[in-house]
């Protein structure tokens, strides 16, 4: 069995980094330019990245399937970015950023990684200020900052309700500095479909044109994917509709390992669903709980009007349960305490949905405060639903949203294939078994500007890996595979659409490996899902042809893949016996319905090695917590 | 508990691909109100997919109204009849029972039709390559409070960078001119602290590529603001116009 190195290095937990980058090896600025390095993504991570190497001096070539880098979709989070700045004079610290990450993933994140993020936070925001985002300011000139769950200091720094695109769009415009001064290629439109590996490290991918159809083939002397998360599976989540598992999902099958795939977090402030055409749910940011007071009808089947429903007859079932917390209580919590009032009846008028209320602080702060502060959301809401927040409460319910799982890495980041480099979403590491708000555009943009331009570096100086072209005969072999992949598709020629499966794929994820999983449902959801994909490969129609743009083969590639995380979400979840973040198994609970982690057996990370259809081998890395010693997580 | 569906008749622009010639094909639907236009879009292109019928072409992604990536021409408006949003916003509550609904791509010379409502807005990013950036390196740069920006200047510096580049700017135009997204990014930049340094160049450089792509020029009609789903202000391009003078004057002194 392949021992995981998990390269964690030596030294105290705040010198490790320090340490790790003294004794990494350089590449000299003049060798720089003679290798190259394929970035897949453009999101935070994969822009930031193929920026900042194309500064360094490597030879960059950039994938994106948009049209344009700007596009990802880290460009929807909105809430903000945390940052261990002490601006607040509230006592924020690296080691306090580090503490509630870690605790918020409930201690099943690596704590040598996670310290790193906190370490370097601070960095990232004076590089985004240095780039021209324009984060919010207090009268004085300086940053303001806003509160986020899972942590009782404000830390987060925001631009209105778009941080993420700011961030993004200063990420995209260093990379676009480097496409200018030529150090960085991009390609739009191109979809990974396959990696190539020669003698057991990655050199290249195969991606199809989605223009032209073409299949192309792209070698370097190391491999970055950042291309984000997999929540897409339930079909209906907050992601983009094209966001995909399919570029680290190919990955896994050629030899990279796939980490805690069940740790899913489905989040707490979407809104609900409103019928069967649904393509998809949209969130509403994690900070209108700032000022927003969660609550449902202390009555079953409560049918009134809520303005109508008196204040003794509501229950604020989060500050009831977690007064030290309250509204700001982490995603996991408070989705699992919207659900169960649910099941209780006590929803909105029975249904799915709970009342998030912003009639106090209406009326302690003023309307034009709350405006100021949410406004643009606020029309987002009354855009989809027709209805004023600003008269009734919101109605919210849980969605699918963000996936802690992804590729298996190391401390530098790379995965078990040499050569491989993972971050972002699209990684495992940082956030165990939930994340906290505003920490994904923070890790991103760590790995990104500051984790990979040392670890590449390394890796490169190091193991001194060698440039194959592409006409090597394992890229032709590969690319074959892909064509033939695309030619099977087209040719099955039956009667269900992609989506009409893909929604269904959804049904049996979300009632079986959604937000509470039990043994007999995740063994039923396995069956299911063989099944469904038999019928796929026998029944699916995909008019069109493959030499041309076909976003019907697009979207029916990207389901193949979803079959087979899905099923591999479902082994995952069946082998943890125990709850733990975004992962509750109703066998494992306290009385009073808190998930009950089980440290002495499951303090590891699963990393799922694929041998062949519907097989993997479980490997696994032991977590050890040196500093922080775990315990029930509480935030009563 | 689904409100009453409306009966509606659409014509959608139909193009193979960017060289055949495109027309409009009717389409009968049932759709809730409830539903966005682009859900409508997916029911019918999942009826067409059922029958071996080739899907209706468009482009979406994030369907919330930030990634820029949607964009029709809906009743000859784009992004359809409301202010201030994209089109995967619009909802069909806000359409009638029995309306026939027209439905085009953005139309101008710099963004050709790639298929069906699919067009080419690449010429965007290829003036952002022109130095809509601020040339700092990862690392090595100050604290972030060590410079202060006040709140009112950040705030209309955000204004310019809400600006999604989806294009709609461009369609709304008659002589399809790029000024209004080019002015919000050179804003942007010349309203913060940070964006001194390269002002004069940024804007030179800019608008040389932006000419060079065949975008039109600006008659100050304002459809650009009146379509925008972010409300990007035209002031912006008044801005832009002063720093373009600007710069020709800077550029000549350095010279001399």
């Amino acid at each position: 069995m392949t021992k995981l190195d998990s390269k964690i290095p030596a030294g105290h937990i705040s010198e490790k980094w320090t340490n790790h980058k003294f004794n990494m090896k350089l590449v000299n600025p003049a060798n720089k330019r003679k290798f190259e390095i394929i970035v897949v993504g453009t999101g935070l991570a994969g822009a930031s990245a193929a920026a900042s190497l194309g500064e360094l001096g490597y030879k960059v070539k950039a994938f994106t399937f948009h049209d344009s880098a700007r596009r990802a979709h880290s460009i929807s989070a909105q809430g903000g970015i945390n940052a261990s700045k002490n601006y607040q004079n509230d006592g924020d610290s690296t080691y306090r950023l580090f503490y509630d990450t870690v605790k918020g993933g409930d201690f099943r994140s690596r704590e040598a990684n996670v310290y790193r993020l906190a370490e370097v936070s601070g960095n990232i925001i004076d590089q985004c200020v240095a780039q021209g985002v324009p984060f919010a300011r207090e009268y004085g000139g300086v940053l303001d900052n806003r509160s986020f769950g899972g942590a009782q200091v404000s830390r987060t720094f925001y631009a209105r309700g778009q941080t993420g695109q700011q961030l993004l769009l200063g990420a995209v415009s260093a990379l676009n500095r480097q496409i200018d001064n030529g150090s960085v290629k991009l390609f739009t439109r191109r979809e990974m479909l396959d990696l190539v590996i020669v003698d057991g490290a990655a050199k290249g991918i195969v991606c199809r044109n989605l223009l032209t159809g073409e299949i192309e083939k792209y070698s370097a002397h190391a491999v970055v994917l950042a291309t984000g998360g997999y929540a897409n599976v339930f079909f209906l989540s907050t992601n983009a509709m094209n966001c995909n598992a399919t570029a680290i999902w190919r990955a896994h099958k050629r030899g990279a390992y796939f980490a805690n795939p069940c740790f899913t977090q489905i989040h707490p402030t979407c809104l609900p669903l409103h019928g069967d055409s649904q393509s998809k749910l949209t969130l509403m940011s994690e900070s209108l709980r700032n000022d927003g007071r969660v609550w449902v009808s202390k009555k079953k089947g409560d049918m009134r009007n809520p303005n109508d429903i008196p204040e003794d007859e509501r229950d604020y079932y989060l500050e009831r349960k977690y007064p030290s917390f309250g509204n700001l209580s982490p995603r996991d919590i408070s989705s699992r305490a919207a659900k169960e009032v649910c099941d209780e009846g006590r929803g909105v008028k029975g249904g799915h949905a709970v009342y998030l209320d912003f009639r106090d602080a209406i009326n302690r702060l003023g309307k034009h405060v709350i405006e100021e502060r949410y406004g643009n959301l606020f029309e987002i809401y009354e855009t989809i639903t027709g209805e004023h927040p600003y008269e009734y409460p919101m109605m919210i319910y849980p969605a699918p949203h963000y996936t802690m799982g992804g590729l298996w890495v190391d401390y530098n980041l790379m995965s078990n294939v040499p050569g491989l480099f993972i971050l972002g979403e699209a990684n495992f590491s940082d956030h165990g078994a939930n994340r906290l708000g505003a920490s994904a555009l923070m890790q991103g943009l760590a790995d990104g500007y500051f984790v990979i331009p040392y670890t590449m570096g390394n890796y490169l100086a190091g193991d001194k890996p060698t440039f194959v072209n592409t006409d090597h005969p394992e890229f032709d072999k590969v690319a074959n595979g892909v064509r033939d992949l695309t030619n099977k598709l087209l040719s099955i020629k039956g009667k269900r659409t992609v989506d009409d499966i893909h929604k269904h794929l959804g049904r049996i994820m979300w009632n079986k490996v959604g937000m509470a999983r039990n043994e007999k449902g995740l063994k039923e959801a396995v069956d299911e899902i063989r099944e469904l994909k038999t019928e796929f490969w026998k029944n699916v129609t995909i008019p069109g042809s493959g030499d041309d743009v076909n976003q019907t083969l697009e979207r029916a590639g990207r389901l193949v893949d979803y079959f087979e995380l899905g099923e591999l979400m479902a082994i995952d979840a069946l082998d943890r016996n125990e709850s733990c973040g975004g992962h509750f198994r109703e066998e494992y609970q306290f009385e009073d319905g808190e998930a009950k982690r089980n440290d002495e057996k499951y303090s590891y990370v699963s990393a799922w090695e694929f041998t062949g259809e519907n097989k993997w081998i479980l490997h696994k890395e032991p977590l050890e917590f040196e500093y922080v010693k775990p315990a029930i997580r509480s935030y009563k | 508990m689904e409100a009453k569906k409306l009966n509606l008749t659409l014509q959608i622009w139909r193009q193979k691909n960017s060289k055949s010639v495109g027309s409009f094909v009717e389409y009968k639907v049932q759709v809730s109100p409830d539903a966005s236009f682009l859900e409508m879009l997916d029911e019918i292109n999942n009826e067409l997919e059922a029958k071996d019928q080739e899907a209706i072409h468009f482009e979406s992604d994030c369907r919330e109204g930030i990634c820029g990536t949607c964009g029709l021409v809906i009743n000859g408006r784009p992004h359809g009849p409301l202010q201030k949003i994209a089109t995967c916003q619009l909802h069909m509550r806000n359409f009638k029972d029995g309306e026939t609904i027209w439905v085009e791509p953005f139309r101008a010379k710099a963004f050709p039709v790639i298929k069906d409502l699919m067009v080419d807005r690449s010429g965007f990013d290829k003036i952002l390559q022109a130095g809509g950036y601020v040339s700092v390196n990862t690392g090595g740069v100050p604290d972030a409070n060590s410079i202060p920006i006040a709140k009112d200047q950040a705030s209309l510096a955000m204004d310019a960078a809400a600006c999604i580049g989806c294009g709609a700017c461009v369609a709304a135009c008659k002589n399809a001119s790029a000024v209004l997204f080019v002015s919000a990014k050179v804003s942007q930049y010349a309203l913060l602290p940070q964006g001194q340094p390269e002002r004069y160049r940024r804007v030179e450089r800019m608008v040389k590529v932006m000419d060079e792509l065949g975008f039109g020029s600006c008659t100050n009609t304002y459809a650009c603001e009146a379509e925008c789903p972010k409300g990007i202000s035209v002031s912006n391009i008044a801005r832009m116009n002063r720093e373009y003078v600007l710069a020709k004057v800077k550029s000549k002194e350095i010279v001399d």
